[in-house]
């Protein structure tokens, strides 16, 4: 339906229904994000012996992130005298924008998917790349030295380890022959790319980590270290922008993980096909999901320096080595 | 062409990794330290000088709140004191239940020591785990003497509560189930990669810096000194016991964590062992005047508390109060050695060197 959408002439009433579209995945999203916050505080409660949010909603705190929300929309509006008061307040929208796009390509399953566009991938890995400016921004707009350090440690992590992130996929591109996301899934009906590429899901999970800003990888926002980093200046609802960016990348990032080495909503095995595809897809998702939280309540933050030495020195040469390889055992047996 | 430029960054008072209201003034260059000048008074109570208008047993719910992690020692260090002074025996069962509180203490604050340290680099988990298990300890002493942080547990010439029905049970459930949890511990923490990436190599120092400023407990053994007051000075009925001074010779922040893990070890076999030969019965409080008068003259006495040797000294002209009173407070001195320590490091190692030198900040300012 959307192909032939894309195809026809545009007019108001085309525009009306990507409109609307547009809005049912900004509150799949909103929704995620919600309850993504609300199970990220829960696994992490059980996992460190409390409870989590268990008052707001019932006994499983349903509400708890909602009525979160509407505080923060409360609260005043803090600019700080000294800061650079333009950059101050696009920082946020620069940083929350992207990570909204790039759920435009992202196919959840044959049929729920925006733009079918060649360089999906691609597409992704560049725009994602767009936070980090107003990551930056925030930083250096805030007038503040912790956050002028945070953020030039969010700006040195991510373009570290886009390269990574981007070499290790490339081994997947390779083997498909495509950078469009749903040929990448229909690619993985006889096997998962992360059996055919397990080091490069290593290293792009462990990258993607980084781009994430999660723990261990958690530098520009380090609370031991900077207080919180980048947007230690930051109140109200500007702060929700840069924490709802946050996690709508976790959103993005794990849907990606999903489509590009899980099978996206391929069932695992041909006699589980009578499940729907949107099933699966949010079954492995929940799954990277789950494991991102996992990580973080498990792991102690890296070192700014050992940080980079680590994804120049280590997952960059591997990422290189598995195209290498790749590439020899595509030529030699397929 | 660009121009650089140092920068100078006010690490506190309100800092999450400071532990307490402490400042640091770091001049830096990107992210490496050129200079670093700690700002310490913010929790300066006048401890010592309140001292000289109280009488003896007035004094020791202050000494409570010195090393608040702590208190047990800081209460003996103080009764051990006067008690020299003015000559007097304690009864063998108030020395037992002074070592069992002690000791428990010091297991509780080692735990914390090693809780907030693993928070400091980042991991969340690890210190919720401590917490834990140290509350089994606070509930402990809180069914001894009635506080959960502030015991005022002893007295001049004994303790104040006998232990309850059932205490020194608990107690010895508890060493067992301690030694269990360590395990997970190191499980846990001491063998991660990024752990050790953080803390292996840094904030090294010799054995002739770590005398030369005057460090002790941890920070000294960790470069091969083997000095511990309870071994080579031993006071109250610490000779009754066997256990071990651990050192280690590499002096950095990873000998010192593992040297709290070790002593929490120790102090279990001291616990057991009392535990063990706790009598029956007996007085827990030997024959003291109502009023407390220290004689003419004075003493000082030393203890091994978790975080080193703390002193006190006494001066009396035999009146009720101290003509005056100075603590030897082992945080105080301890910290010395950060500005030396973080020339040329990096704010994240700023965080690590800190916090494995594990400072009070009620000690530190008195």
């Amino acid at each position: 339906m959307i192909e032939e959408l894309l195809q026809s002439s545009p007019g108001w009433a085309n525009f009306a229904i990507f409109f609307l579209l547009g809005a049912v995945l900004l509150l799949i999203v909103l929704g995620f994000v919600t309850y993504g916050i609300l199970a990220e505080r829960k696994v992490l409660g059980y996992m460190q012996l409390r409870h989590g949010p268990n008052q707001v909603g019932g006994k499983w705190g349903l509400l708890q992130t909602v009525a979160d929300v509407l505080k923060l929309l409360l609260k005043e509006d803090i600019i700080p005298k000294a800061a650079d008061k333009p950059l101050f307040i696009i920082a946020p929208m620069i940083a929350f924008a992207p990570s909204f796009m790039v759920l435009a390509t992202m196919p959840f399953t044959d049929k729920f998917q925006f733009a079918d566009i060649g360089v999906g991938l691609l597409y992704y890995i560049a725009v994602s790349g767009l936070t980090v400016f107003g990551m930056v921004l925030g930083g250096w707009a805030s007038n503040n030295k912790y956050a002028l350090l945070g953020g030039m440690r969010a700006a040195a992590q991510m373009i570290s380890y886009e390269i990574p992130l981007v070499m290790s996929v490339l081994g997947v591109i390779l083997l498909t022959g495509s950078l469009n996301l749903n040929e990448i899934v229909t690619h993985q009906e006889h096997g998962w790319f992360i059996l055919l590429q397990p080091i490069g899901f290593i290293v792009f999970f462990i990258a993607s980590i980084a781009e994430l800003n999660r723990t261990p990888f958690d530098l520009p926002e380090s609370e031991n270290e900077l207080v919180a980093g980048y947007h230690v200046e930051y109140s109200g609802f500007r702060w929700a922008f840069f924490m709802l960016a946050e996690y709508v990348y976790l959103f993005a990032m794990s849907a990606l993980i999903t489509v590009v080495f899980l099978g996206g909503w391929l069932a695992p095995f041909s006699f589980l096909n009578f499940i729907p595809g949107a099933v699966w897809f949010a079954l492995k998702f929940s799954v990277v999901v789950f494991i991102y939280i996992w990580i973080r309540a498990t792991l102690p933050r890296f070192r700014a320096d050992r940080l980079m030495e680590f994804g120049w020195k280590v997952l960059l040469p591997i990422a290189l080595a598995n195209i290498f390889l790749t590439a020899l055992l595509k030529s030699l047996f397929f | 062409m660009i121009r650089t430029e140092e920068m100078i960054l006010n690490v506190g008072p309100q800092h999450p990794s400071t532990h307490g209201v402490f400042r640091l003034v770091v001049k830096i260059d990107g992210e490496i330290i050129t200079e670093a000048k700690p700002v310490i008074g913010y929790l300066h109570r006048g401890t010592e000088k309140l001292a000289e208008n109280l009488q003896y047993t007035q004094i020791i719910p202050y000494t409570d709140r010195m090393d608040y992690l702590s208190s047990m020692t800081n209460n003996y260090i103080l009764c051990h004191a006067v008690e020299t002074m003015m000559g007097i025996q304690v009864p063998e069962r108030a020395d037992f239940l002074r070592v069992i509180a002690m000791e428990l203490n010091r297991v509780a604050s080692h735990l914390v020591a090693w809780g907030t340290y693993i928070l400091d680099l980042g991991a969340t988990s690890p210190f919720i785990y401590a917490f834990r298990d140290r509350e089994m300890i606070i509930n402990m002493l809180n069914e001894l003497s009635g506080a959960r942080l502030t015991f005022n547990y002893m007295r001049v010439g004994g303790v104040k509560w006998d232990a309850p029905e059932g205490w020194i049970e608990k107690v010895r459930d508890f060493v067992p189930y301690m030694r269990g949890q360590l395990k997970g511990f190191h499980d846990l923490v001491s063998g991660n990669e990024i752990f050790l990436d953080r803390v292996k190599g840094i904030g090294k120092y010799t054995k002739e810096d770590a005398l030369h400023y005057s460090l002790s407990g941890p920070n000294l053994r960790c470069t091969g000194v083997k000095w511990d007051l309870r071994k080579d000075e031993p006071y109250s009925i610490y000779n009754r016991f066997e256990f071990d001074v651990p050192t280690s010779e590499e002096g950095d922040c990873l000998a010192r964590y593992h040297l709290r893990l070790a002593e929490i070890e120790q102090s279990l076999n001291i616990l057991e062992q009392a535990v063990e030969q706790f009598p029956a019965e007996g007085e827990i409080m030997a024959k003291v005047p109502k009023i407390i008068k220290a004689p003419k003259g004075e003493a000082f006495v030393r203890i091994e508390s978790p975080r080193g040797e703390i002193g006190c000294y006494i001066a009396s002209d035999g009146k009720k109060e101290p003509y005056r009173l100075k603590f030897r407070r082992p945080s105080f001195y301890n910290l010395q050695i950060l500005p030396k320590l973080l020339k040329g490091e990096n704010i994240a190692n700023m965080i690590a060197i800190l916090g494995a030198i594990d400072i009070v900040l009620g000690e530190v300012d008195g």
